[in-house]
């Protein structure tokens, strides 16, 4: 009976807090029918921006996935003076707010930051641009791919490296055919992670992304605009692109967790 | 003599694991490295294999100084005490490993035919696609064998291949090792806590205590002498 | 920071490589713009700085930002236990899905979550018009920003207290029944104690995430100045002015109780666990 009743109250919760806003979004999209939410998504500044958005995560992930690798490989396999300090540093910045990380960013990078300043003189500008968008992306999804593969490499241990070492293999090949493959499966939650969270933020991209029109819009701010521009259906419209994504990574995260091999319960 | 290891120490941490030990291995040799748990066996293997340096001391193959040498330099084969096989890699993959990351090594219609000689050799040829996975204990250890046996090694060290195994199966496979090292004509050191397998196999003995080797000789000449402190057990 | 002190070489390839490539992505992407904003507030004298805090616009961010937070972390601690305990105790049909949605929060970009919520809760939204029926309003109020800290943090909770439950020993309940104990004080001694911990810790994680939300809480907060302003949008009206030394003093507040928070919730953690290993 209480059993029930507890199952009951939690599935209210979940269902009143956070599944009927996600189908709000798509009712909200399609109020006005088909035509005009099909018109909406196409519509060339949204489209534009979405195409903005695919390829600042293009830019992200490779070096995501290096920096990953690389440290997780660094913090796993080595036992060297700061170690500790290194990891803390990994995970800062999850700790810091979206609007404060772009404003980190702006203050050393922007033209007035020291860093900025500097390049400006070189007529390079990071700030207000994809670079400073992908710069903020890869601050914020920062941890993510090293989090996932630190792990496995804990548990996998380095005796299969030591054995392809005394054959002779070079350390390209020890990671080509001995670590790579191993862990994949932490590369593949990684990529899913990170790339969900390059698509989506928000407050740390829209203070350095500019906002131009057309030009520096990622889709979550074009979704801003849109809504404030009291276009509610575009907005929308263009919120089911992003909501859909996020869908499609809780599915996949339930195909990985089902097939790939058994990990922590917590992300 | 054709490997030589000349007064080995090692720290760890401040605790000496290794205090001046010296060994010797003769074209063809068998040593069985016999000791209690802690005594440093693992570490002195690992030392030789190029897996552990040493804090002093030196090493020779053949009159050559070997101490510096990267590890896949020395073509030592290692059988590991877990087998340590690639679980992504078939069989056959483990077996040629060594040959396809050689450099100027042979293509790849030669690695599949020693690897299929080597399978025949350690009598696994139908498991050439199975991953270790789904191999039995004994046939891990084959395979591990194989895979250590395919760069035709100058020296062949094995840190306890036979621990895994239930008695029925280390009788079995002991004769068959021998055979195989015999047949390869490599000089070989076998880490073992089982004093009889270490009578039955070695050419000579060599017991380690606390990081010292405390006796070196042929089984004969220690006789029936018990060989230092009883090793640890369900170490 | 980092110096070898070991002189001997690693055995594994790759040491200096991944330590090179670690190190340079971490000075240029977490190091120096952190350092930023230090340099921007080292430009800041202390009077300055309290100058900016003190300012009456800035308190009142502050306060709503932090009274939020701790409803909407309130909210989450009783609704947090409920989910995790649920879904790692209780076997249903759904149960999967419903763990699942737990991760809905984390994987919708923020912004989305953002209207989303306006869209429900707004006078002509389903549940908006409902409330607006009783004469209550969520959207553009102070509770408007205390559903969205609710929606975004949930995850936190629950994914911080469901291993701890999954560690509870049932046979100690049981044992507890037998001896005759009643359900709230078998709830009490037996299950909330042992799980203080965790509870701690998705409460903090959940409260400190809460401080720094911006996306999902700007579109239904209202954002009147004095009222309902959050004080990560304080900060981006001050740099849309021009004033970075403001908008530094109020984003190295934020951060520096953040940091603070996390490292008390490490502490206390610690603490609270071996107190309890000890039994005392
Ligand atoms: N990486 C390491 N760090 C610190 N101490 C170590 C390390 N490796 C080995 N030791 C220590 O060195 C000593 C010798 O260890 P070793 O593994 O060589 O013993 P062993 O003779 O192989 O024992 P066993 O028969 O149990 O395998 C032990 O006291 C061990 O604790
Ligand atoms: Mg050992």
């Amino acid at each position: 009976m209480a059993r029930k009743l507890l199952i009951l109250l939690a599935a209210l919760f979940l269902g009143i807090v956070v599944v009927l806003p996600v189908i709000a979004i798509f009712h909200r999209a399609f109020a006005e029918g088909w035509g005009t939410y099909v018109a909406s998504i196409t519509d060339p500044e949204t489209v534009s921006a979405m195409r903005l958005t695919v390829i600042a995560t293009l830019f992200v992930l490779p070096v995501n996935l290096v920096f990953g690798v690389a440290a997780a490989w660094l913090i796993a396999r080595y036992r060297f003076f700061g170690r500790r300090a290194l990891l803390v540093l990994i995970e800062l910045p999850f700790a810091v707010s979206p609007i404060v990380a772009g404003l980190c960013f702006l203050l050393i990078y922007g033209a007035y930051g020291p860093v900025g300043a500097a390049l400006e003189g070189w007529n390079i500008q990071l700030m207000f641009n994809l670079t400073g968008i992908v710069l903020v992306s890869l601050f914020v999804t920062c941890p993510f791919v090293m989090r996932e593969v630190l792990p496995v490499l804990m548990v996998s241990g380095e005796d299969e490296e030591k054995a392809a070492l005394t054959l002779g293999a070079s350390g390209w090949s020890i990671f080509r055919h001995v670590v790579l493959p191993n862990i994949s499966w932490g590369l593949a939650y990684g990529t899913v992670l990170t790339m969900a969270r390059a698509m989506g933020e928000f407050g740390a991209v829209s203070v350095v992304s500019g906002a131009i029109r057309g030009e520096t819009m990622t889709l979550p701010l074009q979704i801003e605009l849109l809504y404030n521009d009291y276009n509610a259906t575009g907005a929308f419209a263009a919120a089911t692109v992003l909501a859909g994504l996020a869908l499609v990574t809780l599915a996949l995260r339930g195909v990985l967790d089902r097939f790939g091999p058994k990990r922590r319960a917590h992300t | 003599m054709s490997f030589e290891a000349h007064d080995i120490h090692k720290s760890y941490e401040g605790t000496e694991v290794l205090k001046g030990v010296s060994l010797s291995v003769g074209k063809g040799e068998f040593i069985a490295l016999l000791g209690p748990s802690g005594s440093g066996k693992t570490t002195l293997l690992n030392i030789i294999a190029g897996l552990a340096h040493a804090d002093r001391g030196r090493l020779e193959f053949d009159g050559e100084d070997i101490t510096r040498l990267p590890s896949g330099a020395r073509h030592f084969g290692m059988v590991f005490q877990n087998y340590a096989l690639f679980r992504h890699l078939t069989v056959a993959q483990n077996v040629g490993f060594g040959l396809k990351v050689m450099k100027n090594g042979p293509g790849r219609a030669e690695i599949a035919r020693r690897v299929e000689e080597l399978l025949e050799m350690i009598e696994l040829p139908g498991l050439a696609h199975r991953y270790p996975a789904q191999l039995s204990g004994g046939q891990r250890q084959r395979v591990a064998m194989a895979r250590a046996l395919a760069i035709r090694p100058r020296l062949l060290l094995m840190d306890e291949p036979f621990s895994a195994l239930d008695a029925q199966v280390r009788v079995s496979l002991r004769s068959s090792v021998r055979d195989l090292q015999r047949k390869a004509g490599v000089g070989a050191i076998m880490v073992t806590h089982d004093q009889s397998e270490a009578r039955a196999l070695a050419d000579r003995i060599a017991v380690m205590d606390h990081g010292r080797i405390v006796k070196f000789d042929t089984p004969e000449a220690i006789g029936d002498q018990p060989l230092g402190e009883p090793a640890v057990a369900g170490s | 920071m980092l110096a070898m002190k070991r002189t001997a070489p690693h055995i594994l390839p790759g040491f200096s490589l991944s330590l090179g490539i670690t190190l340079l992505f971490l000075c240029l992407i977490v190091l120096l713009p952190i350092s930023g904003l230090l340099w921007q507030l080292g430009q800041l004298g202390p009077g300055d700085f309290i100058r900016v805090m003190g300012s009456e616009r800035v308190l009142a961010a502050l306060r709503v930002t932090f009274t939020a937070a701790a409803a909407a972390t309130l909210v989450n601690g009783v609704f947090g236990l409920l989910l995790a305990w649920v879904l790692t105790r209780y076997r249903f049909p759904g149960r999967n899905v419903l763990d699942a949605l737990v991760d809905l929060p984390f994987a919708l970009p923020t912004a989305v979550a953002g209207i989303a919520l306006v869209a429900l809760y707004d006078r002509s939204g389903w549940v908006g018009s409902l409330l607006d029926s009783v004469g209550i309003q969520v959207a553009y109020t102070w509770w408007g920003i205390v559903i969205a800290m609710i929606f975004t943090s949930i995850p936190f909770a629950v994914r911080a207290i469901q291993p701890a439950i999954e560690e509870l020993d049932p046979d100690e309940e049981a044992a507890a029944l037998t001896l005759g104990a009643n359900s709230w004080q078998r709830f009490r001694h037996v299950i909330l104690r042992p799980l203080m911990p965790s509870i701690l810790t998705g409460v903090g994680l959940s409260f400190v995430r809460s401080l720094g939300e911006f996306g999902a809480v700007i579109f239904i907060a209202g954002n009147l100045p004095y009222k309902t302003e959050i004080a990560s949008l304080l900060i981006l009206i001050r740099l849309d002015e021009f004033d970075y030394p403001a908008a530094a003093a109020i984003a190295g507040t934020l951060l520096g109780v953040s940091l603070l928070l996390l490292v008390a919730i490490n502490v206390a953690q610690t603490r609270l666990q071996s107190y309890l290993r000890t039994g005392g």
